[in-house]
């Protein structure tokens, strides 16, 4: 195994007062995906919140060696984690190809962003036919790559993907893993993927874990959590 | 048929200037969802400073830009001390914070300066390029207003900080996830609409003079405005501006009952016009909130 990318040590995360996460225990190795199961409202979004500074939290969360615990999200993001929230988060108003500048807001060097975008473009042509169109105006599945594109234009180390098949119709949501894994493997992007379709997650990632209202439950390399029929039945529902 | 378009180029000049304050109005609107009802007041401060400088010998155009700098780093000072702290304080906490600026401003500008009316210098002469139909001062106005309008244009659409700019005012969650840092932009946003109040006040205080209650009723006009073109669209803001501007004018000469002194009153007709008839303004965009 390669060194861990992402440590994360005892994290518990709040709305308010009230707790949502219960110490939770996981990492992420470099250059792998790891995907976070459970049923609805097992702490995954929140998990992916509070790993990049959007909700309170404590515990001890380090990335790429250094205590990102508490620090504000503009900070992380600046070390290289792109989150893609869920609901995708695009800027509505403005046009696709303002919000891939957008997502290269920290860098400098235009010769280098201007590759990126090309790059960017060939992964999604559909992106490219639309660069001057609103975000608001284009579909579902088109939105959810623009908001890949996005995160991509950081050039980031790891990847958060909040529920990238949500509400898409399967034959986009397989394009779109297949495009993921590409980015995996020729960009060297690590990813954290939250998913609701636990086949289709486990199918992409290399190690899983399963959530439980705001505790891991277990975790294992995908293929053993995939393949163990128990785990299947109760969790998965499939 | 002279009077009609001299009265609409006038109308023209002045609504270039509630233009101005209507776009500063917007443009802290947008970042914060609240009316800076001290917009006004930051513009007289500035139009004072820059008359000071003048007394102190400054040449016009050198105490112009000077001002405009001045007036933007006081903006940016206001937000980090006054407002950045009551970020997401409820709305009477912000409305309270507006009115004591506005009181704090007021009464500063007339211990320093007193309240008697000053005269205030124009850099455009009294020589009209286009004859009786427009004076000089009117023509100038329009120019300035018209060149600020296209830098700000430009620096929104076309520069990467214009548009995180945006991008933070339109959606803040997401612009933290693209790593812009949201407290900045808003900060520059109070400092560009002070810089921008600056510039419409030192252009109207040939007009109306310089006194610390002279953008009372500009502000009005400003609002009204701000209101018509949609508080939430810039460019609306600016039409709005000109729109009122115009209106009041030809109002006030082919209305009858109108005449001079019930000018004001239409700004406050509009106001309650668009607020009944069409709340999102001409241009601007209806927000729906979940409750």
């Amino acid at each position: 195994m390669t060194s861990a990318l992402l440590e994360v040590r005892g994290l518990c995360a709040y709305y308010g007062a009230i707790q949502a996460l219960h110490g939770l225990d996981f990492s992420l190795a470099e250059g792998g995906v790891t995907c976070l199961l459970g049923a609805n409202g097992a702490g995954k979004t929140t998990t992916l919140r509070a790993l990049c500074g959007m909700i309170r939290a404590t515990g001890n969360i380090s990335f790429a060696g250094r205590p990102i615990t508490g620090r504000a999200t503009e900070d992380i993001v600046r070390l290289g984690i792109a989150h893609v929230p869920e609901g995708r988060g695009t800027f509505s108003r403005m046009t696709v190809e303002e919000n891939l500048q957008l997502g290269a807001m920290t860098r400098s060097g235009r010769a280098a962003i201007a590759d990126d975008m090309a790059r960017v473009y060939g992964y999604f042509p559909r992106l490219k036919e639309r660069q001057n169109q609103q975000a608001g105006t284009l579909s579902g599945g088109e939105q959810q790559m623009l908001a890949i594109g996005r995160a991509l234009m950081l050039r980031p180390k790891l990847m958060l993907l909040d529920e990238p098949s949500f509400g898409l119709a399967p034959l986009i949501v397989e394009e779109l893993f297949g495009i993921l894994r590409a980015l995996n493997e020729n960009e060297a992007v690590s990813m954290l993927l939250v998913e609701q379709n636990a086949a289709l997650a486990l199918e992409l990632a290399d190690h899983a874990y399963l959530l439980e209202t705001g505790r891991m439950v277990l975790s294992g390399s995908a293929h053993e959590i995939g393949s163990d029929e128990n785990v299947r039945r109760a969790y998965l529902g499939y | 048929m002279e009077l009609f378009i001299h009265q609409v180029l006038a109308g023209l000049a002045t609504g270039g200037i509630y233009a101005c304050m209507a776009l500063a109005i917007v443009m802290i609107y947008q970042a914060i969802d609240h009316l800076n009802f001290a917009q006004g007041e930051m513009a007289m401060f500035s139009t004072f400073i820059s008359w000071q400088l003048m007394q102190w010998g400054f040449p016009y155009w050198a105490a112009f830009f000077a001002t405009i700098a001045i007036s933007f780093v006081a903006g940016v000072l206001i937000e980090r001390i006054v407002f950045k702290p009551l970020d997401g304080a409820p709305v009477l906490s912000h409305v309270v914070g507006f009115i004591a600026l506005f009181a704090i401003i007021n009464s500063l500008a007339g211990f320093i300066w007193e309240f008697t009316i000053k005269s205030f210098p124009t850099p455009f002469g009294t020589k009209s390029p286009f004859g009786t139909l427009i004076n000089a001062h009117d023509t100038g106005m329009i120019a300035v207003t018209l060149v600020l309008l296209v830098l700000l244009y430009l620096f929104f659409r076309h520069s990467r900080l214009g548009l995180a700019m945006r991008a933070a005012a339109a959606n803040p969650d997401s612009a933290r996830l693209v790593g812009i840092r949201v407290g900045w932009m808003v900060a520059l946003g109070w400092g560009l609409a002070a810089a921008i109040g600056a510039v419409a006040g030192m252009l109207i205080a040939p007009v109306v003079f310089l006194e610390p209650n002279m953008m009372l009723t500009i502000l009005l006009y400003g609002f009204a405005g701000a209101v018509l073109g949609g508080l939430t669209s810039p460019g609306g803001a600016v039409l709005g501006g000109f729109s009122v501007g115009v209106i009041e004018n030809l109002a006030g000469t082919f209305i009858p009952v109108v005449g001079r002194e019930l000018k004001l009153t239409i700004a406050l007709a509009l106001i309650v016009a668009v607020l009944t008839v069409k709340p999102s303004g001409l241009f601007g965009r209806r927000v729906v909130s979940r409750v």
